[in-house]
């Protein structure tokens, strides 16, 4: 069922909220956010923390070590046909 | 049987400190991008026959993105290393029986995420079920997220805090919030790889940032910041 923007209620509104954060949608013409204060605050406050979080992590190299250890492994494993 | 290449290191895509390297002769120079490439597909279909050259370059090409994966989904160094281990570990078993039905990185990832969920199960940390319902609970519903304007958390998020609250998040609302607002998955392909619907990641994700949210706006009294 496809709810009427204008007359949705809170609770709809914020089940369809997570279609409008992160995903390149403004949502700030929908009719529910114009006329809903908290509604406005929640959404500004989920896509800012989206935003923020999108920027927190970096992509980070692991230890060179890393790779010695999986190559032992891997030497293991091919020496125990059982873990084949 | 596959003449096993122990010697060579792995070739990588980011400049490497000069030191002695063994390069086994008559192989590719290693891609220099992780953008997949025909040379990729080559270093695929060579690592899927058993060259261990080739899986050294997969390696290489995907080693940043799965780390910093099992990094973000359990907020640890060591059990990071030890996840992506296991997934390089698992693809080395079972790369013979990737066909190619979709992006082998795609692959790979689901890969890793399984190694990291089934690491999170035997820890017993609480995954919350993904095929929970819709509906709000009393705790989650809109009574309880919504706030004043006036505490609006905009322009105001402390990095600290928010590093924090993801790692505090159940482990289940935590791997949906990562793959979908840090790594950039759609909720579709979230589905696909945890086997839920498209609504239930969706619902994850809205109660994932409910709860940072409820987080963020509590840490600045509870540290007794601004």
């Amino acid at each position: 069922m496809i709810e009427d923007p204008k007359n949705m209620t809170c609770q709809e509104f914020q089940a369809q909220m997570a279609d409008f954060i992160g995903t390149g949608e403004d949502a700030s013409a929908h009719p529910h956010v114009q006329n809903c204060d908290l509604c406005r605050a929640l959404l500004a406050d989920l896509q800012t923390i989206a935003e923020a979080a999108r920027q927190l992590f970096p992509v980070v190299d692991p230890p060179d070590s890393l790779w010695e250890h999986i190559q032992s492994a891997i030497k293991e494993e091919e020496g125990d046909p059982s873990r084949q | 049987m596959t003449q096993t290449r122990y010697s060579m290191q792995p070739p990588d895509t980011t400049p490497q400190a000069s030191g002695p390297v063994t390069t086994p002769p008559a192989v590719k120079a290693p891609t220099p991008a992780a953008a997949p490439t025909s040379g990729d597909a080559d270093t695929l279909a060579r690592a899927q026959a058993g060259d261990h050259y080739a899986f050294a370059q997969l390696y290489s090409l995907h080693k940043r993105r799965i780390y910093s994966l099992c990094l973000r989904m359990v907020g640890n160094v060591a059990e990071a290393e030890d996840l992506t281990q296991e997934a390089f570990l698992q693809l080395h078993r079972k790369i013979a029986t990737f066909r190619g039905d979709s992006a082998f990185s795609t692959w790979l990832h689901r890969l890793a995420i399984n190694v990291v969920l089934m690491h999170l199960r035997k820890k017993g940390l609480s995954l919350i079920s993904l095929d929970e319902a819709m509906e709000p609970t009393p705790e989650e519903g809109p009574g309880r997220s919504f706030g004043a304007p006036d505490l609006s958390l905009a322009g105001s998020i402390d990095r600290l805090a928010l590093e924090r609250a993801i790692s505090d998040l159940p482990a289940g609302y935590r791997l949906i919030f990562v793959l979908h607002d840090i790594e950039g998955y759609e909720h579709n392909e979230i589905a696909a790889m945890l086997d839920c619907s498209i609504g239930n990641s969706k619902s994850q994700l809205h109660k994932a940032r409910l709860k940072l949210r409820d987080a963020m706006r509590t840490f600045p009294r509870r540290e007794g910041r601004r």
